[in-house]
């Protein structure tokens, strides 16, 4: 038996922006117009088409990511939520987050998204100095985040705002100002990732032309510790490596993800993990929003094809996910979740070197990593597998 | 091949053999293309530029890299119509082991000097080459039609500086063809018709050289001195006695041509059903098999590679095709030397012995690009004899098989003679790169606002990146050339590279004592920008025998994770790690980390720059 099988949760991706942030390499673009009805057609195109494969699965959360949701027309969110119901059993207790930047224009959406079902928001806050808002391309100044937070406070449940840290020669000490400044306006949730250098971004461009220093590693250590310590004070300890919630504020829908369960990813450049015939199966819609369309409307999806993913890739992305997460992974969980035997995958005398160095805690039953093992999580996944 | 054509050979007296020779661009190849044109051997739309050579690498550079022959007619002033066999020479020093074999071949040389350049480096090589040969030399100024032309400056400086008397040199223009009448007619008149040749005496032709062609088999150059090559005829080459039924007897035109005979003086080719160039030993002397020569030619001193370097393929996967890839290009090469060697920093590879720098800058060229390989050269190193403390002398081929100190008792370089011209206001430049290369200076004299110095030099030091700074420093206006000059003992040392406190077996090198230190300080920063940073700290140390000499340090990464990981970035994520594992199968274990192929790779790279 695999785990959750039944459960499944959707991301849906809307690829466009008012504007391209300089240092955001994710698939979204400017746009100048764009054809909401033909788009909502092609997701519920999508969606049916997934109902017809998945259809016997309870539905825990969905997500609409970006790019810029807050975009949308809260009737096209309506009428893919109640989509969704219709096609699917829905959960008891179903989290549908949208992710909002907050310029006006967007504010004055929040009421219509909440009345669509959207029950728990995201907010592209990103800094609470003017001056900086500035430097990172962003639309909106400190008055508008403040506002979207109190009337996101108002309208949803649950919100959540995202925070960008390290940035251009930003100090720790003006970064744990900022910081201890914004955590009253917290509720439970906050995203504090810091900023990484793009490639193909302007700031990529910029930086390597010296315009502008951001944190090494050892400052960039320094800035994640000081972070950590300000949130635990907070009551909102990190549960992953760049999220901090208070106990089951936790975002269900990104829980996914990082437990390697089934999600189904619709729109352009979205992709999907899920189990069908006892297969796991990833799939990766075209990522430029025109052929995504084009292919939705004439095949029913924008996936390329889809592809199993073979025992070691499983672990390996299990274990990638898992390690994230604060409390790490079982190893059952990681050895259900790929058919592989952990002692298979992972080479024995590194996972030992990785214990003494004080980077990675285990027990037999569960593997995590210390936050100086967190802060070296791409080094060593591959230093820990065979 | 056209149709055999002549049963009768040409009376000695209108034989006239000769070689061009000249410093590199100054216009050998293109003054052969308009000799062959006006002696119609080759029709206009036949022509192209540089039609001697042949193959890619060599139109490229716009270089001669085989010496070429070619046989044209020419009737002079007197009426009598003269066969002429020219050879287009080598210019660069790496392959003057080549020219002397066609100098050998000849009596007489054409001494082209680039009328706006005047006398170089190798111009003057080359004369002492030819002298040596005892040839008649027709200097020709060239390229009069440039601008810049200074022909009685050229004229001037080959008296002065050669000692060749240039009262009567041929002012010409390859490219307009200017002077080449007069060049055809000096041929015929001032160079001497071959010396020996007796036709009733019995077969004695010289093996000039010899290459694989897919259709013809192993071509041999010949030039006959007494009696004649038939078709049909057995021979017998003299060196390791081996018989052989001549097939094919022919000349170039440049075109192949078949012929039924070649006769005393001439130049030809042959063909005898030989499968591979190794049997056919440059210098040799070919007879009748039943009734051969007494006395065999002297012959000529077999090429002795002298710079080493180690070839890995980038890709472990193509070690085969790079051993099938050299067994190729030696086919035609017999100068190439290379044996199979294994390093624990590159894999599998082969160890390759070359005439010189450019001779392995074009070997390398030749695997990359017509045989599609990804190459990692080792730096290159020369031959050091090793006395033993038992008396006994080893060859070190490889530094990394240098034998334990303590059984060392002395150890001995080759050295070259260099000849450099330079213009003055570069001199101290030079004299300041020849001192810091340990050279000991034998000569400087002026001529014509240029000075010629004369440096005796450890090639170990010429083949680091010596030629290189000479260019730069001069800006490109010194030339250089050099000759073997023995060997001499120095007080050399193993430097060694470690990692780890591994041994990087790729990077170990011969130095001097004296310039150790240095050599090692700037490896060993170099590895410090080119290692990738790791979740471990990495040593890196120069050594040499058991002392360290320089080291630094690659500190630890503190931090190295992805900020923002949701959902569809497995994939991408995914990607990365892929890569990682890919790259590791291009990983070496240095202690408990993992160094990339690359790093090394780049490091030798830099030490050409
Ligand atoms: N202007 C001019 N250029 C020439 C003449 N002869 C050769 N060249 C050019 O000089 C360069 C070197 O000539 P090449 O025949 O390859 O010289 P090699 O290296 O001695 O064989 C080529 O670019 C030729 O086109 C000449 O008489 N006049
Ligand atoms: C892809 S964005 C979508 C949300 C929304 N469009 C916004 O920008 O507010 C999600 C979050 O990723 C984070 N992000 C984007 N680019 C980043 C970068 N180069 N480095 C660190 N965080 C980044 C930002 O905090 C952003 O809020
Ligand atoms: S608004 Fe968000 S998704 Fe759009 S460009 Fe900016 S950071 Fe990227
Ligand atoms: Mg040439």
């Amino acid at each position: 038996m695999r785990p959750n099988l039944h459960q499944l949760a959707i991301y849906f991706h809307w690829p466009f922006c008012l504007s391209k942030c300089p240092y955001c390499d994710f698939n979204a673009h400017a746009f100048d117009s764009v054809d909401h009805e033909r788009y909502q057609k092609a997701y519920q195109k999508a969606l049916a088409f997934y109902a017809e494969k998945l259809g016997d699965r309870e539905i825990t959360s969905v997500f609409f990511g970006g790019g810029t949701p807050s975009l949308m027309k809260p009737e096209m969110v309506a009428v893919l939520l109640s989509d969704i119901k219709k096609h699917w059993k829905i959960a008891d207790d179903l989290e549908v987050t949208l992710e909002a930047n907050p310029t006006s224009v967007e504010i004055e959406k929040f009421k219509a998204f909440r009345e669509a079902g959207v029950n728990r928001i995201s907010l592209g806050i990103q800094s609470f100095i003017d001056k900086d808002l500035k430097f990172l391309g962003r639309q909106h100044d400190v008055a508008q985040a403040k506002r979207a937070i109190e009337i996101a406070d108002q309208c949803f449940d649950r919100y959540s705002f995202d925070l960008i840290y390290g940035r251009p020669d930003q100090t720790i000490k003006a970064w744990e100002r900022e910081l201890k400044e914004a955590l009253p306006f917290a509720k439970g949730h906050m995203s504090l990732y810091q900023l990484t250098i793009e490639r193909s971004t302007p700031f990529y461009m910029r930086y390597n032309r010296g315009e502008f220093n951001v944190p090494d590693d050892i400052d960039g250590a320094e800035f994640y510790h000081v972070t950590q310590g300000i949130m635990e004070d907070a009551g909102l300890p990190a549960y992953e490596v760049s999220n901090h919630a208070a106990l089951g504020q936790e975002s269900r829908h990104n829980l996914v993800y990082w437990r390697y369960q089934d999600y189904i990813g619709i729109g352009a450049g979205a992709h999907g993990r899920f189990c069908m015939n006892g297969q796991k199966l990833s799939s990766r819609d075209h990522s430029a929003p025109e052929v995504w369309m084009e292919r939705a409307e004439s095949q029913g999806h924008g996936s390329h094809e889809w592809e199993e993913i073979a025992p070691e890739d499983k672990f390996v992305e299990s274990l990638m996910m898992g390690l994230r997460l604060s409390k790490g992974i079982s190893i059952s969980a990681l050895e259900e979740n790929s058919e592989c035997e952990f002692k298979d995958q992972i080479k024995t005398e590194h996972l030992k070197t990785a214990i003494k160095e004080g980077w990675v805690n285990f027990d037999e039953r569960q593997i995590s990593l210390t936050r100086e093992g967190l802060l070296r999580l791409n080094q060593i996944i591959p230093y820990l597998l065979r | 091949m056209g149709m055999s054509q002549n049963s009768k050979t040409k009376p000695i007296n209108e034989i006239r053999n000769f070689a061009i020779i000249a410093h590199i661009d100054h216009g050998k190849s293109t003054l052969a293309d308009r000799l062959i044109q006006q002696c119609g051997g080759l029709e206009e739309r036949e022509m192209q530029e540089q039609v001697l050579d042949n193959t890619d690498i060599e139109r490229e550079r716009g270089i001669t890299i085989k010496a070429q022959t070619v046989r044209l007619e020419h009737t002079a002033k007197d009426g009598i119509t003269y066969q002429l066999n020219l050879m287009d020479t080598p210019g660069h020093v790496d392959f003057s082991y080549e020219v002397s074999r066609s100098l050998a071949s000849c009596e007489g040389s054409i001494l082209v000097v680039d009328a706006s350049q005047g006398v170089e480096a190798q111009t003057l090589a080359n004369v002492y080459q030819a002298l040596d040969n005892d040839h008649e030399i027709i200097p020709v100024i060239n390229k009069i039609d440039l601008p810049a032309a200074d022909p009685e400056k050229v004229r001037t400086e080959i008296e002065d500086v050669i000692g060749l008397d240039a009262s009567d040199a041929i002012l010409a223009s390859a490219k307009t063809g200017a002077g080449i009448n007069d060049l055809l007619e000096a041929i015929c008149t001032r160079l001497p018709p071959p010396h020996e040749g007796e036709a009733d005496k019995t077969t004695k032709a010289l093996l000039v050289d010899s290459w694989y062609d897919i259709y013809l088999g192993v071509v041999v150059l010949v030039r006959v001195i007494d009696g004649y090559l038939r078709k049909g005829q057995k021979i017998k080459f003299m060196s390791n006695g081996a018989t052989r039924e001549i097939d094919r007897v022919g000349m170039f035109t440049p075109k192949k041509v078949e012929l039924d005979i070649l006769g005393p003086g001439e130049m030809g080719f042959i063909t005898a059903s030989i499968k591979d160039i190794s049997e056919t030993n440059v210098g040799d002397t070919i007879t009748d098999e039943k009734k051969p020569c007494e006395t065999a030619l002297p012959g000529f001193k077999p090429s002795i590679p002298m710079v080493f370097c180690s070839f890995y393929p980038a890709d472990a996967g193509e070690f085969e095709k790079l051993r099938e890839s050299l067994g190729k290009i030696r086919l035609n090469d017999a100068s190439l030397h290379y044996e199979p060697e294994s390093s624990q920093a590159l894999g599998l590879g082969f160890r390759c012995g070359f005439l010189g720098l450019l001779h392995m800058e074009i070997i390398q060229e030749r695997l990359e690009r017509e045989f599609d390989l990804d190459l990692i050269p080792t730096a290159p190193s020369v031959v050091y004899k090793i006395n033993m403390t038992n008396n006994t002398q080893v060859e070190l081929y490889n530094p990394v098989d240098m034998p334990d100190v303590v059984k060392i008792k002395s150890i001995e370089e080759p050295w070259i003679k260099a000849t450099i011209l330079v213009p003055d206001e570069y001199l101290g430049g030079l004299l300041q790169l020849c001192q810091d290369r340990r050279g000991v200076q034998v000569d400087l004299t002026y001529a014509g606002g240029r000075a010629m110095l004369i440096y005796r030099l450890p090639l170990n030091e010429v083949v680091f990146d010596f030629y290189d700074r000479l260019k730069s420093i001069s800006k490109g206006y010194a030339s250089f050339d050099y000759e073997l000059d023995g060997y001499g003992e120095n007080d050399l040392v193993k430097l060694e590279i470690r990692v780890n406190e591994e041994p990087v077996d790729a990077l170990a090198m011969i130095v001097h004592r004296a310039s150790a230190e240095k050599r090692g300080r700037q490896m060993c920063e170099r590895l410090k920008d080119l290692i990738p940073r790791q979740m471990f700290k990495i040593a890196i140390q120069a050594a040499i025998g058991g002392k360290i000499i320089a080291r630094e340090n690659v500190s630890a990464l503190r931090k190295d994770v992805t900020a923002k990981c949701y959902g569809g970035d497995i994939t991408r994520k995914k990607k990365l790690l892929e890569k990682q594992k890919k790259g590791k199968a291009k990983m070496r274990q240095y202690g408990n980390v993992e160094i990339p192929q690359s790093a090394f790779i780049a490091a030798l790279k830099m030490g050409d720059e």
